[in-house]
């Protein structure tokens, strides 16, 4: 009886285990996101304080990182997000020649090793004498390459999905090919944008690889984080690792929380 | 195979040609082709104003192309499409006084069933869209779910939704893609009779296109059979019913028995037909052959079936020497195969009356019938095509 | 006659340049320069400026000094996506077929730690992973590891960081595979085969392996190229092609090797995914 019950349950519970194993960094960084070290060369739990919460900049130079990052992280998001969905139009939308060239140009930088991504740019950078250069810009100008591939996707994959009767319906009743964009189209792939702008937005922020080889002198979180993993890493790390799990869960948490409301609704 | 068939000058009483005081839709000498692939061939059609139209046909007979050149949403190849005199031809969907009905409803996700019905009259910038919407959500019946979305209704709602969000407009001509295909069989009976109580109340012309050929004969008054792009046969559903001019229409409208025959006689009101060595009789005006050979045609339920030598109730045509081989009971009628001795099955339906017995598998039996309901198509035709219940697969 | 009809015309072309131009100037050119720049004479520097040479003698070069690096990354990346599709699978399976009304919290849950970067999440594996950690602790206890084993600093910790990191890779494709098969599919297979697992191999498996197939080239190719988890976890005696590039790169400024190397990696990884798809006959997948 036990032991069928188990049977039945087994891939579940494993699943559920490997699921918590995805959990047990997170613990951990959330946790010494209290900690209070006793010494900056040691990496353990000592004692629990609010003080890397109450001062998360006692290392200016990690709050300058994390501004840069965000900016960059902004900035790369618009970019891509409307260079993205400006395409997936083109490709869900419009007939033109090269269709698989297109679709192959665009699916490569997702598939592509990103230290050759990262280090072809800065082959490029330097063979255009833009070496003296490297900083904000050239990290920017890598980021929205590679998060364009992503937002194409996303926001293409939306698109297709959608049927298109709903904007023959729209133009039918009396809505101009304008009003039937903005009335219907956008409203129902404005998910799938917000969806990719996300994405977006994640991927830049988190991105060392690519950025550590074109970012010259400038520093982004994960760089700062680089360079302190050799050095000694201040528990601010952890508030900001920690408000980045928090602030991501939200998001999710409230999308699905508004999805539930509307299907009870329903009832 | 088929040959195109010109507007029957009957129905509605309108002459056809380029008269532009016709206030109806007309399609004239319309063609629409997807690369090598002729949807519509020269269709020419007068949609009088105010009817209930059908379109019937099978599945990529080209009966939802020309749906879609009337609504804008395709350009004809060539010809032209007036309605009310005015040529609509190359009009943007959104300038034409038409709205349509989608197979799929199309109802907007992202708007209330309120704001999809509101969303034309926006369009044009309509004055008092509140009291207009909520008086045609009366209509069908569905004034209080205005502020729910489409995902929440079922399907039969979301199907007036689609309804009334075109009529609210008052278009010219409202036009309606297989708008019950989408229901349960229960649900399509009721909203048939719904549809056209709506459509004698608000008096608008409807052009339906369907491929349910029940559905077609007991909404419309005119309906046209369309395949392979033209239009086999226009007129009342009774007079294609009992009429039919093509082995297509005889097989897609209802079921019908084709019999090789040759003609041996043509009287001024009559065409005598050997069929098998039998003479059967044929009204003049029922006989559509060019040459010499033909197939006569023959409903099942006016087939009369007999023992043999039972003087039956009609005069003219008797084929002896049929064999039972097949009997369905079905309770309202009883349909049974009959092997011919020239080796064909016809069908006949039997009345359930009780007043005739019950034939059993292998008993011999005389077949007969009225030569008033007989009919003769081409032999060039193929006598199976439009069959739904062929034996082609 | 619902399929899309695709408008012909210039606006399709107009919506599709900035993108296609930011692609093509930053993503295409750059790897032709990569190709040029592993061409040039290795004698030339930042300062005095390099001239191309087509020296091929750059590739061999790498080669032979660094082939070892190069064997590390493909076995590292092979056993951590091998773990990966094990986890990955288990999981997979758990929410498409066993988690019911939980299904979207699961699919969000397996997402939502990969929202923390990268690198704290590395860093916390350092701690979890340390000399006088709990793991550490026990596996001494239990004798697997002697008394002054650890695992910082050698493959198992490199294996296991890869494998944690880019689990979520393998997840989703095969989520999205597992959860297209019709179930009733699988309960027939339960009336036909003696044995579960029998019915598993026979009609699952198969069935997946899309899935498995697009998982694990998701997994291997940034696992490969990878070098975050070895300087973090590891120690220079595992040091993968991506740390010797990045430091050929940024330490040495020696761009022609660094590029040579790139080079090898990338046609390294392009012909194992030809070679691997073709063997799973999922061609069309790309």
């Amino acid at each position: 009886m036990t032991g069928r019950w188990l049977r039945e349950r087994l891939v579940l519970v494993l699943g559920i285990l490997v699921l918590l194993y995805t959990f047990v960094p997170i613990a951990v960084v959330v946790l010494m996101s209290f900690n209070a070290p006793a010494s900056r060369n040691v990496y353990r739990f000592d004692a629990f304080t609010l003080d890397n919460w109450l001062n998360p900049c006692t290392d200016p130079s990690m709050c300058d990182a994390v501004r840069r990052s965000v900016e960059i992280g902004l900035l790369a998001t618009v970019v891509a997000t409307i260079l993205g969905t400006l395409a997936a139009f083109a490709l869900v939308r419009h007939d033109f020649v090269g269709r698989s060239a297109t679709n192959l140009l665009i699916f490569l930088p997702m598939a592509a090793p990103e230290i050759v991504m990262g280090s072809s740019l800065l082959a490029l950078f330097v063979a255009a004498g833009f070496s003296g250069q490297l900083g904000f810009w050239t990290i920017l100008i890598a980021h929205i390459m590679f998060c364009l591939s992503f937002v194409v996707v996303t926001v293409r994959a939306r698109l297709a999905g959608m049927d298109d009767t709903l904007e023959q319906a729209a133009m039918d009743l009396y809505a101009t090919p304008a009003q039937t964009f903005w009335r219907v189209t956008f409203p129902l792939v404005f998910p799938g944008i917000l969806g990719a702008a996300l994405l977006s937005f994640s991927l830049s922020f988190d991105d060392f690889i690519i950025t550590n080889l074109n970012a010259g002198t400038t520093t982004t979180f994960p760089m700062y984080v680089w360079g302190v993993a050799q050095r000694g890493v201040p528990m601010q790390v952890n508030v900001i690792g920690t408000l980045m799990f928090a602030i991501s869960i939200a998001i999710v948490l409230g999308s699905e929380l508004n999805n539930r409301r509307r299907s009870k609704a329903l009832a | 195979m088929s040959q195109v068939a010109e507007a029957p000058k009957s129905e509605g009483g309108t002459d056809p040609g380029g008269d532009p005081s016709y206030d109806g839709l007309r399609l004239r000498q319309v063609t629409k082709s997807f690369g090598a692939f002729t949807a519509v061939d020269s269709l020419d059609l007068d949609i009088p104003r105010g009817s209930f139209f059908a379109l019937l046909g099978p599945s990529g007979c080209g009966k939802t192309t020309t749906l879609r050149m009337v609504a804008g949403l395709e350009t004809p190849t060539s010809g032209t499409i007036t309605l009310a005199g005015e040529d609509i031809t190359y009009a943007k969907p959104y300038r034409r006084p038409v709205n349509t009905v989608f197979q799929s409803y199309a109802l907007f996700p992202h708007l209330d069933i309120f704001e999809n019905v509101a969303f034309g009259l926006r369009r044009r910038k309509s004055k008092d869209v509140t009291s207009q919407v909520n008086e045609m959500l009366d209509l069908v019946e569905l004034g209080n779910q205005a502020r729910k979305k489409p995902a929440q209704l079922s399907g039969g709602q979301q199907q007036r939704v689609a309804l009334a969000r075109a009529l609210i407009n008052k278009p010219e001509v409202l036009l309606l893609d297989e708008p019950l295909g989408a229901l349960d069989l229960k649900l399509r009976r009721s909203m048939q009779i719904e549809l056209k109580r709506i459509q004698t109340e608000v008096g608008l012309t409807f052009v339906h296109v369907t491929h349910d050929q029940e559905e077609a004969m007991t909404m419309a008054d005119t309906v046209a059979v369309m395949n392979r792009g033209v239009i086999e046969q226009m007129g009342a559903p009774s007079v294609l019913y009992e009429n039919p001019r093509s082995t297509f229409v005889a097989n897609f409208l209802g079921q019908s028995n084709l019999i090789e025959g040759n003609v041996t006689g043509r009287a001024a009101d009559v065409v005598t037909v050997d069929m098998h060595g039998i003479a059967v009789s044929v009204p003049t005006e029922r006989t559509h052959v060019d040459g010499e050979r033909g197939w006569v045609g023959i409903r099942p339920e006016k087939v009369l079936i007999g023992e043999l030598g039972e003087s039956l109730d009609a005069p003219g045509n008797t084929i002896p020497g049929g064999v039972i081989t097949d009997v369905s009971f079905y309770g309202v009628s009883t349909q049974y195969l009959v092997r011919m001795p020239w080796g064909q099955e016809l069908t006949v339906f039997q009345q359930n009356t009780g007043r005739s017995k019950l034939f059993g598998q292998g008993e011999q039996v005389e077949l007969s019938w009225r030569p008033e309901y007989a009919f003769l198509l081409d032999h060039s035709q193929d006598a199976s095509a439009g069959a739904q219940r062929g034996a082609d697969e | 006659m619902s399929e899309t009809v695709r408008k012909r015309g210039r606006l399709g072309y107009l919506l599709l340049f900035p993108a296609l131009a930011w692609l093509g100037l930053f993503f295409v050119v750059p790897l032709y320069s990569l190709v040029a720049t592993s061409l040039f004479d290795p004698a030339g520097s930042d300062f005095r400026g390099y001239t191309m040479s087509w020296a091929w003698g750059n590739y061999s070069d790498a080669l032979h000094e660094y082939w070892q690096p190069l064997l590390r990354s493909i076995v590292y990346g092979g056993i951590a996506t091998a773990l990966c599709l094990v986890l990955g699978y288990v999981l997979a399976y758990a929410i498409a077929f066993k988690a019911g009304r939980w299904k979207n919290v699961m699919l969000v849950l397996v997402i939502a730690p990969f929202f923390t970067s990268f690198l704290i999440r590395t860093l916390s594996w350092k701690l979890i992973l340390a000399d006088d950690g709990v793991i550490v602790n026990s596996l001494q206890f239990l004798h697997v590891l002697g008394s002054d084993g650890r695992l910082l600093a050698t493959p198992v910790a490199v294996i296991a960081g890869l494998t944690y990191n880019f689990l979520p890779f393998m997840v989703l494709p095969l989520y999205a595979s597992l959860d297209k098969i019709d179930h009733r599919l699988i309960e027939a297979s339960g009336d036909l085969y003696a044995h579960p697992a029998i019915g598993f191999f026979k009609v699952t498996w198969p069935l997946s392996l899309p899935g498995v197939v697009s998982g694990t080239l998701l997994t291997f190719i940034p696992a490969a190229g990878d070098f975050i988890n070895v300087q973090l976890l590891g120690s220079p005696n595992q040091r993968m092609v991506g740390s010797v590039i990045q430091s050929l790169f940024t330490d040495a400024n020696n761009y022609p090797a660094a590029a040579s190397l790139s080079m090898i990696l990338m046609v390294l990884i392009v012909a194992m995914v030809v070679v691997y798809v073709r063997r799973a006959g999922t061609e069309d997948l790309l």
